[in-house]
């Protein structure tokens, strides 16, 4: 059985249809990648399956029905959403917006560690705990917004954009962040505008245009297509 | 004017200035986690008063019959709702809460009347039980159907409110005034300038209450949840912090200190079902000079309407609300300046 199953999923936004009858999957331990050109229904999608956008068609979430789940519901079932604009919470330190990441299942006896956890992860989140998050680098708040992620526990996470903005060297960090959560049995979902790092990480691949989902496949093969080669990978 | 009765003026004023502190206080709270202006926060206040004179005359308060109605109402909207919403299952749920709980407490208080007879501070106790589960059932009722409206669309309904409570007062309490008895007799000295027992106790509650909800809000796993629901709605939401449990807090807060604000009152003032209003209008005007968001100037907001009210009522008594309401206009017009700034931020 799938972990999320997609089917026949559409959003609009009043008459404008963001999103038209797509379908997808994601395997428990799978990296699956949606790529795309800007417009292309990518956020909307993401948005829809957390439960922040009304959507139309049959999601299911480990075999059960999402449609009656509010977000917070869908978010104590495991799955977790790092949005586009990451909605941290600004004038709060570094610590709470983590603390807050644990919020469904705190645990006075084990949250230091899983702090530790996050920390050694992201060193430079240690160095800034006490600051508010609304004062961090670009850099730094895309690492606070994945280890808050992290701190929810997700089975799946959903990642929009992971490296959005950043130095390449931090683009790297991030994208061996994302592969490494397949050990913690952390399943993922990827949307990335860097096509070619979210094909090499990713296990699937579906290209989003318009809308509607043109091509999937086994992401390695995906990486040799000369079509999506010369539309998204812009052949280097 | 000498130095005694200025002295005199500015500690009455700090005095009433520090009861809309706590009224206040409560309003931006709720402001800053649901967008909605709450003016019957002063209402809240008003009956508290009206609660603890009938608890100390040996009735059982009008407050019990306005929570079983409450509670009756909010059980049925909540029912309705989960039925709506294909969630049947949750009813059992939802009468404990809405319908067992808020009768439970009024039972309490029922049941206990030998216990109180004997008991200001039961009776003070068994007052703010009665009082705290009102704003949350309104909450439920009134503004949880309409949480996406506009700030002014729920600014509105808090007009709209404000007057069918005002309506419930006079049919739960009737028309009389109350004044409760004095809870100290002392008086303190320093020098030239005397301090009413009554007044220190408003203004050490103001300063206790203040401390509680900032450590409440800076040591505790709940309380950050509704710092982060205030800051940031949707990011609190994926993280599986539920906008209506935060705001149901957040009344439940802001009730407990228009509660106490209502309790230190009812000595010094004689209270009516409606003198809610021009409490609530006060400390409203205390919490705009916060911008609605700042608890820092939200408290010295509120100060220094108690403080003008009282210079203002010495020199004439007749136009003390015309000058502390005019106040409004330029502090409106200031923050309009300065908030430019925070307004933009918001719409990322
Ligand atoms: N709130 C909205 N109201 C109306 N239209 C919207 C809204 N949000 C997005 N759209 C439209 O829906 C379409 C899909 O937008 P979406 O943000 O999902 O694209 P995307 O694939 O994430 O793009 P990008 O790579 O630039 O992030 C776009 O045409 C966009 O203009
Ligand atoms: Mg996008």
């Amino acid at each position: 059985m799938p972990l999320l199953t997609i089917e026949d999923v559409s959003v609009s936004y009043g008459k404008v249809d963001a999103v038209r009858s797509v379908s997808l999957q994601v395997e428990e331990g799978q990296i699956v990648t949606v790529i795309g050109p800007n417009g292309a229904g990518k956020t909307t999608l993401m948005l829809a399956t957390i439960g922040l956008l009304r959507s139309f068609g049959r999601m299911t979430f480990m075999g059960e029905d999402l449609s009656r789940l509010s977000v917070e519901d869908r978010i104590e079932k495991g799955l977790c959403l790092v949005p586009e604009k990451r909605e941290l919470f600004a004038e709060m330190s570094v610590r709470d917006n983590l603390l807050l990441g644990a919020y469904t299942r705190y645990n006075r006896a084990t949250i230091n560690n899983e702090l530790e956890a996050v920390y050694e992860r992201f060193p430079r989140l240690k160095q800034r705990h006490k600051q508010d998050a609304g004062t961090l680098s670009g850099g730094e708040r895309q690492m606070l917004a994945l280890g808050r992620a992290l701190m929810t526990k997700p089975k799946l996470l959903v990642l929009d954009e992971p490296s959005l903005g950043l130095a390449p060297l931090i683009v790297r960090e991030i994208f061996h962040t994302v592969a490494s959560l397949r050990e913690l049995g952390v399943s993922v979902l990827l949307v990335e505008q860097n096509a070619r790092a979210a094909l090499e990480t990713a296990d699937v691949g579906y290209v989003l245009e318009t809308g509607e989902i043109v091509q999937s496949g086994e992401a390695s093969s995906l990486i040799h297509d000369p079509r999506l080669m010369a539309a998204y990978l812009g052949g280097h | 004017m000498d130095f005694d009765i200025a002295s005199i003026l500015a500690i009455d004023g700090l005095a009433s200035g520090a009861i809309y502190v706590l009224i206040a206080i409560g309003t931006v709270l709720i402001f800053t986690v649901t967008r909605v202006v709450f003016i019957p926060f002063g209402d809240i206040a008003a009956f508290t008063a009206l609660t603890l004179a009938a608890l100390e005359m040996g009735r059982l308060p009008g407050t019990a019959g306005l929570v079983v109605v409450l509670a009756g109402m909010a059980t049925l909207v909540e029912v309705v709702a989960l039925l709506r919403n294909g969630r049947a299952h949750e009813i059992p749920g939802a009468l404990l809460y809405y319908l067992a709980l808020p009768l439970a407490l009024v039972g309490v208080v029922w049941l206990s009347e030998p216990l109180y007879q004997s008991s200001m501070v039961l009776r003070i106790l068994f007052s703010l039980i009665l009082i705290l589960p009102i704003a949350p059932l309104l909450d439920r009722i009134v503004y949880r159907p309409i949480a996406d409206a506009s700030v002014l669309m729920l600014l509105i309904v808090s007009m709209a409110l404000h007057f069918a409570l005002v309506g419930l007062g006079l049919l739960f309490f009737g028309p009389e005034g109350v004044r409760t008895e004095p809870m100290t007799d002392a008086i303190f000295e320093f020098g030239s300038i005397m301090i009413t027992g009554q007044a220190a106790l408003i203004m050490f509650a103001a300063v206790l209450f203040s401390g509680l909800l900032y450590l409440f809000f800076d040591f505790t796993l709940i309380g950050k949840s509704l710092r982060a629901t205030a800051v940031n709605r949707s990011g609190a939401r994926l993280m599986g912090i539920r906008p209506e449990r935060s705001g149901t807090i957040a009344y439940i807060v802001g009730s407990l200190m228009a509660g106490v604000s209502g309790i230190l009152i009812a000595p010094v003032n004689t209270m009516f079902y409606d003198s809610g209003f021009l409490l609530g209008l006060r400390a409203f005007v205390g919490a705009i000079i916060g911008g609605l968001v700042s608890y820092p100037g939200t408290a010295i907001g509120s100060l220094f309407v108690g403080v003008l009210e009282s210079f203002a009522s010495f020199q004439s008594s007749a136009f003390k609300d015309v000058i502390v309401f005019s106040l409004l206009i330029p502090i409106l017009i200031w923050r309009s300046i300065v908030s430019v700034h925070t307004e933009e931020h918001d719409e990322e």
